[in-house]
């Protein structure tokens, strides 16, 4: 139960009832929040105005208001007023403040967007034990998975494809159908094979099949694609050839210390048929492109808004998909290398973000990107008074609540499941797990394509609501940035990652520029030293300090702090000397051949 | 381009990339040497390497007006930048890591991560608060000009290396001379002396090695120290091939270094060495793809330009990882319960 119930806070003794502090504290915060952001108030009010105009004051106000659902969560008070304060908060007081001061729904919806992230980074970081360093690539594909489609981009790749067909669409498809199945259906049929089943012959007669097929499609492929000035088929070849090179080095290498070659052989197959698939679904996208590129080229802003809610599905799937693709060659290994890879793998998300010039745009960045509109929200929005250019805000904002609320809610059902245990599992012991039955590549996979649906999902959000993505948005110091929040609230534990993504986006949206515009006039800080920019001091001192200090972190779950502090409440048996394990004491025990002896009697049998 | 003009081109290339390959051999060293002791990455070392072409950066400003021979500044700048990135090290793993000697394996790494992002800043700050961000080194007279060219003594060698293509400059000489002798000095160190085998032992077994009366939090100390002296050569070797330092240039170079020792076989010294040399030329070959692209038809390569070679590496450490996650020199190790 220990691990099942991290939402309930540790207490030795009841702590005093503090609904009444609650309340008072959320009458104040919200008192000031509204006045400080109401711009015509503060002109009336003179110093007092001033004051709170202050950017640091701003940005305190603001953070003691998100305090509020903090302390409803942590103090013991009446469930009424708990409802009151967190829900009043975030429904009634966030929108109204925001009503006037839209930067608030801003810097709500990043937070929110970030919270989401943080779980899932929690899940593979905290829960599985998997440290991913990359995991930003996921909310890009989240973000572009949108931003492509719901932008002029969109038309961009059209019209592109229409002056450059390369071969007809019904060819396209047809050899794109072709090589797909071949390449899918010989994988499947390989993958329950070992490499016992084959014999030597079989298995170089299956490579040099694979690799003749491969220069097949080649010349099969040479007139028909070429797209512009660039030829597919050639592409295609190298794709081929590449890893049959590296695939008959390590083949060599492995005879040269006396292995047998057909496993090798088997995983080139294995390679090689992947590849076919992977070129087969590139061309079958290909010809629905071309397919559909009259039609595409119209769409002169991206398509309709009220795709929103597929893509909404399609960018969880989307991120899924790539997470297990990455996660596939990578998951065998462990710890520090993983870190390193998954760093690695997510640059080269960015780096091709920024080199795809037809598809991202490269460095400039997809702009304008829709978002949805709903109809009755937008009545609903305008009878409580906001704006019409407010609508778009609030609606995310609500969106994101709910997200949020329902991330949160499939991780608590995840973490209580049998998925989640066998995750804690091999976090606290890989071998151990294996040993048990745990399924180990099959659970790594599912945690890390959980975790990066929540990240595409609000990659998503993200892309409508700034209407622009780029690669700068998802660099490595982001992806270290998630890991910060995940580490500071404590991982493992759900509301701890929410506080620790709170805190981390607020000091960087506001308390860091704050500090900055507040210090931007003082002359004996050069520019170059502004204090506005100490996002990495801070950061990396927040890791370290809370690595050395409080690896369990700000709110830790109750299993973690268990483990990370074992020895300072160590209650089991063992310490005492009284537990039956590694000790003299202990009954009975059935030992095959030495039935006769107690367990207990010293060793050598001495009378 | 013809064929005729290929074959220079392509020794000047790969030569280019054993220059630049020396330089991640040395950080590369770094990772490795504590990668052996400690099995931590050290994410930090990155930092500790810039900070060697920061310090190298201050000398050489500092000595810019002093009529000094340039190579003794260089002596100064290489020195001054081993002792302040060597300390910096030592400082690192007392505060940060043994703490957490006993911790989970990823404790300690997101400490390293931690360092790293703190060490930025700071040293953003210390160059900040003098206005600077970007660091030109000021080089001595001469170390931007030619290797052996005309005017110098040995014009001969130098015109004899040109008609086979070899383009030096005497920075890339410099670079390599002393990277050599570094690489001399460290293995003088590893396997000819006593600190070397008690080092050895500490890596190979620390409760054992304890045992025997060898000072394991000493041995650790002392791999620190020379790992970042190492870091504070290649900084400023780095420097001097690159001209322009920042607090935050050490990413790239490091995460490339890394790869490096990892292909050579992470805790192995040649390992690193050979992985260093090998990515060098890999990352200059996909500099220069586009240009092969164009001589051999090849459409779909002319895309691929410099900004490529930081997917180069990785798509290297991926391989590695996948095929042969001990590294080309590296030592099997099977996990035991």
């Amino acid at each position: 139960m220990t691990a099942a119930n991290p939402m309930a806070p540790r207490r030795a003794a009841p702590a005093p009832d503090r609904t009444g502090l609650l309340l008072l504290i959320f009458v104040v915060t919200s008192a000031l929040l509204l006045v400080s952001h109401n711009r015509d108030l503060l002109d009336t009010l003179g110093g007092l105005g001033a004051v709170l105009r202050n950017p640091i004051v701003e940005a305190i106000v603001v953070s003691l208001f998100l305090a509020n659902v903090l302390f409803a969560y942590l103090w013991r008070a009446a469930p009424w007023a708990k409802a009151l304060v967190g829900l009043g908060s975030l429904l009634l007081i966030l929108p109204w403040a925001g009503q006037e001061d839209t930067s608030l729904l801003d810097l709500s919806i990043q937070i929110m967007i970030f919270a989401a992230l943080a779980l899932g980074l929690n899940i593979v970081v905290g829960l599985a034990g998997l440290l991913d360093l990359g995991y930003v690539a996921f909310f890009a594909v989240g973000a572009y998975t949108w931003g492509i489609f719901a932008s002029p981009r969109f038309a961009e790749i059209g019209r592109y494809f229409a002056e450059n067909p390369g071969a007809s669409a019904a060819a396209t498809a047809v050899l794109g159908a072709v090589t797909l199945l071949a390449g899918l259906g010989g994988y499947l049929a390989l993958q329950r094979r070992r490499a016992d089943d084959l014999s030597g012959a079989g298995a170089w007669g299956l490579v040099l099949l694979l690799v003749a097929g491969w220069v097949a499609w080649f010349f099969a492929g040479r007139g028909l694609f070429t797209l512009g000035d660039r030829p597919w088929s050639t592409a295609a070849l190298w794709i081929g050839l590449v890893p049959t090179g590296l695939g008959l080095l390590y083949l060599a290498y492995s005879e040269s210390r006396g292995r047998d070659a057909r496993g090798a052989l088997l995983s080139l197959s294995r390679v090689l048929l992947a590849l076919a698939g992977v070129v087969g679904m590139v061309l079958v996208a290909r010809s629905i492109l071309l397919l559909t590129a009259d039609g595409i080229t119209g769409l002169t802003t991206g398509i309709d808004p009220s795709f929103f809610w597929l893509f909404l599905a399609l960018s969880v799937f989307a991120a899924a998909v790539v997470g297990v693709l990455i996660g596939l060659p990578v998951l065998r290994l462990k710890g520090d290398y993983l870190a390193i890879i998954t760093l690695g793998l997510g640059e080269v998300i960015r780096v091709l973000a920024n080199n795809l010039d037809l598809y991202s745009a490269g460095s400039q960045g997809i702009t304008p990107i829709k978002s949805a509109s709903v109809g009755w929200f937008d009545t609903l929005a305008a009878r409580l008074g906001f704006a019409e250019d407010q609508y778009g805000l609030l609606f995310l904002y609500v969106l994101c609540l709910l997200m949020v609320a329902l991330i949160l809610l499939v991780n608590v059902r995840l973490d209580r499941s049998r998925i989640g245990r066998a995750w804690i599992a091999i976090r606290d012991d890989e071998v151990a797990a294996q040993a048990m039955g745990v399924p180990l590549v099959q659970t790594k996979l599912i945690a890390f394509a959980t975790g990066a649906s929540f990240a595409g999902v609000m990659g998503m959000i993200f892309a409508a609501k700034q209407t622009f993505v780029s690669p700068e948005s998802f660099n490595l110091f982001q992806s270290i940035g998630v890991l910060a929040m995940v580490i500071l609230g404590g991982m493992g534990s759900f509301p701890g990652v929410i506080l620790g993504a709170t805190v981390v986006t607020l000091l960087n949206l506001r308390i860091l520029p704050g500090l900055g515009e507040a210090t931007a006039g003082l002359s004996w800080i050069p520019q170059q030293a502004n204090p506005g920019q100490l996002q990495r001091l801070i950061f990396g001192a927040i890791l370290v300090a809370m690595m050395l200090l409080r690896p369990e972190g700000l709110l830790p779950s109750r299993r973690r702090t268990l483990e990370l502090h074992h020895e300072d409440n160590q209650e089991d048996d063992s310490a005492k000397g009284t537990g039956p394990a590694l000790t003299g004491g202990g009954g009975d025990v059935f030992s095959p051949g030495l039935e006769t002896r107690k367990e207990d009697e010293p060793a050598g049998g001495a009378k | 381009m013809d064929l005729a003009t290929l074959l220079p081109f392509l020794v000047n290339v790969i030569a280019g990339g054993l220059v630049l390959g020396f330089v991640y051999a040395i950080i590369a060293l770094g990772y490795t040497m504590v990668y052996g002791v400690l099995q931590l990455i050290n994410f930090a070392h990155s930092e500790v390497f810039v900070t060697g072409a920061v310090v190298g950066f201050e000398v050489f400003r500092v000595l810019t007006p002093s009529p000094m021979n340039g190579y003794l500044k260089l002596l100064i700048a290489l020195l001054a930048a081993m002792v302040i990135s060597g300390l910096l090290n030592v400082l690192i793993e007392r505060l940060a890591y043994r703490p957490l000697r006993n911790a989970p394996k990823l404790v300690p790494l997101i400490t390293a991560i931690g360092v790293s992002l703190v060490l930025q800043d700071v040293l953003r700050l210390i160059e900040g608060f003098q206005g600077r961000f970007d660091l030109t080194y000021t080089l001595p007279e001469g170390f931007s000009g030619k290797f052996c060219g005309e005017g110098s003594s040995c014009v001969a060698l130098g015109n004899a290396l040109r008609t086979i293509g070899l383009d030096l400059q005497l920075k890339d000489v410099i670079l390599i001379v002393v990277s050599l002798l570094s690489l001399a000095v460290l293995n003088y160190l590893v396997n000819r002396t006593r600190l070397g085998k008690a080092i050895r032992a500490v890596a190979q077994d620390r409760v054992t090695a304890g045992l025997m009366g060898i000072d394991s939090n000493r041995m650790i100390s002392a791999t620190f120290l020379i790992g970042g002296a190492l870091g504070g050569i290649s900084g400023v070797l780095f420097g001097l091939k690159f001209g322009t330092v920042n607090a935050y240039s050490g990413f790239d170079p490091g995460i490339i270094a890394f790869t490096a020792a990892v292909l050579g076989g992470i805790g192995s010294i040649p390992g690193a060495v050979l992985g260093g040399l090998t990515l060098g030329v890999i990352q200059n070959l996909i500099g220069v793809t586009n240009i092969f692209g164009g001589l051999l038809g090849i459409a779909n390569l002319e895309s691929i330009d410099a900004s490529y070679q930081r997917i180069g590496a990785f798509i290297v450490l991926v391989l590695i990882l996948i095929f042969k996650p001990t590294g080309l020199l590296g030592k099997s190790n099977v996990e035991k319960v």
